[in-house]
C-alpha cells in the first residue's frame, strides 16, 4: 500500500472512525500511543473524545512537549471536535488547568452549542470541499470563540466558525469520522502530501 | 449506503411525536435526538472509563483523574446491598450540583421501565440515562421505549439476545452488566465473553439461518442480520459491575469492551482519586504490562468486595430485566 502514513492519537475517543476514514482517503492509518510511534508519522489525527482526558493523559504519558514541538516544526493535524480544543491557543467554558496542545491562533469554547440533548446533524458548506454539502454531526460541540487574522474559516454555524485551517492544520468542531463520507480527511491527506514530510 | 434499519425504526416509532426536531435548535434544518447523534455520543466515550459518584466532590476527583463522564447516583451499588430497600433515580439537586461541578458529561441512572424518572432525568440536562438493573426494577415486563426520548440510554446486558432487544428498544450503548457492587468482575468477563461468542456464531451462519438466529435470540431479524454483517453491535459496547483495580480495567479491555464503567471499585477503596487515575490509565494502556505494574503499585486497599458465588438468587442484579 502507498499514501502518506497518518497516525491517530489513540490515548481515548473514536479512534476507529477515523481510521476507517483515512483508509478510504488513501491514507495508512497508524495508532499514536507512545514517542516512538508519534516520531514515525507524516501527519496526526486528534480525534472526538474528552478533551480533559487526552489532555491529562498527554502528560501522563509525556506525549504534551513532544506534540507541541512537532507542531511547531510544522507536522500536519488535523482535530475533530476534543481535537478541535487540542489545537487552540486557549479554552473558554473549559477547566483553567486543561492542557491544550495548541498550534491554531484562536480561542474555542467548550460545549458551546449545549449539553447532549443538544448534539445535532445538519448540513454544512466546506470551503475546500467540492461536490455536495458536508453532513456534519455536532456533539456536545465547541465553535471558535475568537480566530486570529493567519486562521482560514472553513464553516460556519448560525455566526460561529466550526471549521478552521492555518497552514498544516486542520480543525472541525464536527466529526465528519462518523458519517462515511471522507472528504474532510481527503483534504487531510492532501495537506500532509503536499507538506513534504510524505515518504 | 447500507439502510440505516435503527433509522427506520426510529421513523416508525416517532410517528405522531416530536423527538427528530425536538430541542433547542435555532435552525429548521438541525436535526437533534437522532439515532447517530446518540450513538456518536457514546463512540466519542470509547477508551475511557465512566466513574459512579455522589456528591460534587467525588466528581470533581473523577474528573480530575482524567474520567471521560460520571454517573451520578445516591448510593453506589455495594451500599444498596448492604443498605437494602427501594433504589430509585437520585434527588435532581444532587444531580444539578454534580453537572454544575464538572464539564465532562454526566449521567444518572432510571428504574427499568420507569419512563417518567427518565424524562426528569432528560428535562435535568442529563446526558446520558442509564436504565439500571443497580436500581429497582418499576415495570416488570417492559423497559423504558428509549426511541420516543431525545437523551440517549445506555441498558445493560448479559448476552446478545438480551443487548439486541436493549437497542431494538433504542438503547444507543450497551454496558455487560457484571454483578455491581460486588468488586467481583467474573460476571462481567463472562458476559463480555459469551456476547462477543454470540456475534462469532452469526458472523458464521449462512443468510437463510438468520432468521432461525433471530428467534432463538429473541431479537428483530433486521437487527441480528445486522449484526452477523457488522461482526460486532451496532452500538458501543462497554463493560460494567465488579471492575475494582486496574488490571481488571485492562482486562476487560483486552476481552473486547469499548470502556468501562466502575461503580463501587473507586470510591470504596482506600485512595480513590490515585485507584481512579490507576485505572484510567490501564484502560489506555491495557495492553501494555509495563504500565499497567507501574500504574497498579502502591493504590491502598481494594474494596473489600463480595464473592459472587456466595449471593442468593434474590441478591443478584443481573437477572433483573430479560
Amino acid at each position: 500500500m502507498s499514501g502518506p502514513r497518518i497516525g491517530i492519537l489513540a490515548l481515548q475517543g473514536d479512534v476507529r472512525e477515523h481510521a476507517r476514514a483515512l483508509s478510504a482517503a488513501g491514507a495508512r492509518p497508524v495508532e499514536v500511543r507512545r514517542l516512538a510511534e508519534l516520531a514515525a508519522v507524516d501527519g496526526l489525527v486528534l480525534p472526538g473524545g474528552e478533551s480533559t482526558t487526552i489532555g491529562r493523559l498527554l502528560r501522563v504519558f509525556e506525549l504534551l512537549e513532544p506534540l507541541r514541538a512537532a507542531v511547531v516544526a510544522g507536522l500536519p493535524v488535523f482535530g475533530s471536535c476534543a481535537g478541535m480544543i487540542l489545537l487552540a491557543r486557549d479554552v473558554v467554558d473549559g477547566r483553567p488547568d486543561q492542557p491544550l496542545i495548541g498550534g491554531l491562533d484562536m480561542v474555542v469554547r467548550r460545549n458551546a452549542f449545549g449539553r447532549q440533548v443538544d448534539s445535532f446533524e445538519v448540513d454544512l458548506d466546506v470551503v475546500g470541499v467540492e461536490g455536495p454539502p458536508v453532513h456534519a454531526v455536532f456533539i456536545r460541540a465547541p465553535w471558535v470563540d475568537k480566530a486570529g487574522d493567519a486562521v482560514e474559516v472553513l464553516a460556519r454555524v448560525a455566526e460561529a466558525p466550526v471549521a478552521v485551517r492555518q497552514g498544516p492544520l486542520l480543525a472541525t468542531a464536527f466529526h465528519p469520522e462518523l458519517t462515511g463520507d471522507s472528504r474532510m480527511h481527503r483534504l487531510f491527506v492532501d495537506i500532509v502530501r503536499s507538506s513534504g514530510s510524505g515518504r | 449506503m447500507a439502510p440505516d434499519w435503527s433509522e427506520k425504526r426510529r421513523h416508525i416509532m416517532s410517528q405522531g411525536q416530536t423527538a427528530a426536531t425536538a430541542g433547542p435548535a435555532t435552525d429548521s434544518a438541525r436535526h437533534a435526538g437522532t439515532a447517530r447523534v446518540k450513538r456518536g455520543m457514546a463512540e466519542m466515550l470509547k477508551g475511557g472509563v465512566i466513574m459512579d459518584v455522589v456528591t460534587a466532590e467525588q466528581a470533581r476527583i473523577a474528573e480530575d483523574a482524567g474520567a471521560v463522564a460520571v454517573m451520578a447516583l445516591e448510593r453506589v451499588p455495594a451500599d444498596i446491598r448492604a443498605q437494602g430497600g427501594v433504589a430509585r433515580m437520585s434527588d435532581p439537586d444532587m444531580i444539578s450540583e454534580i453537572i454544575e461541578a464538572v464539564s465532562i458529561p454526566v449521567m444518572a441512572k432510571a428504574r427499568i421501565g420507569h419512563f417518567v424518572e427518565a424524562q426528569v432525568l432528560q428535562a435535568l440536562g442529563v446526558d446520558y440515562v442509564d436504565e439500571s438493573e443497580v436500581l429497582t426494577p418499576a415495570d416488570p415486563h417492559h423497559h423504558i421505549d428509549k426511541w420516543s426520548f431525545t437523551v440517549p440510554f445506555v441498558c445493560g446486558a448479559t448476552n446478545l439476545g438480551e443487548a439486541l432487544r436493549r437497542i431494538a428498544e433504542g438503547a444507543a450503548m450497551i454496558r455487560s452488566k457484571g454483578e455491581a457492587g460486588t468488586g467481583e468482575v467474573s460476571n462481567a468477563v463472562v458476559h463480555m465473553r459469551t456476547i462477543r461468542a454470540e456475534i462469532g456464531r452469526l458472523s458464521a451462519l449462512p443468510a437463510e439461518e438468520l432468521y432461525a438466529a433471530a428467534k432463538e435470540l429473541r431479537a428483530p431479524v433486521e437487527l441480528v442480520a445486522e449484526v452477523a454483517r457488522l461482526g460486532h453491535l451496532p452500538v458501543v459496547l462497554f463493560t460494567a459491575g465488579g471492575i475494582a483495580t486496574p488490571a481488571d480495567a485492562a482486562l476487560m479491555m483486552q476481552l473486547g469492551a469499548d470502556g468501562v464503567f466502575v461503580g463501587s471499585g473507586i470510591f470504596k477503596s482506600g485512595d480513590p482519586a490515585r485507584r481512579a487515575r490507576a485505572i484510567v490509565e490501564a484502560t489506555t494502556m491495557f495492553n501494555d504490562p509495563d504500565v499497567l505494574v507501574k500504574v497498579s503499585r502502591g493504590l491502598g486497599e481494594a474494596m473489600v468486595g463480595i464473592n459472587v458465588a456466595e449471593l442468593p438468587p434474590a441478591a443478584r442484579y443481573a437477572d433483573r430485566g430479560w
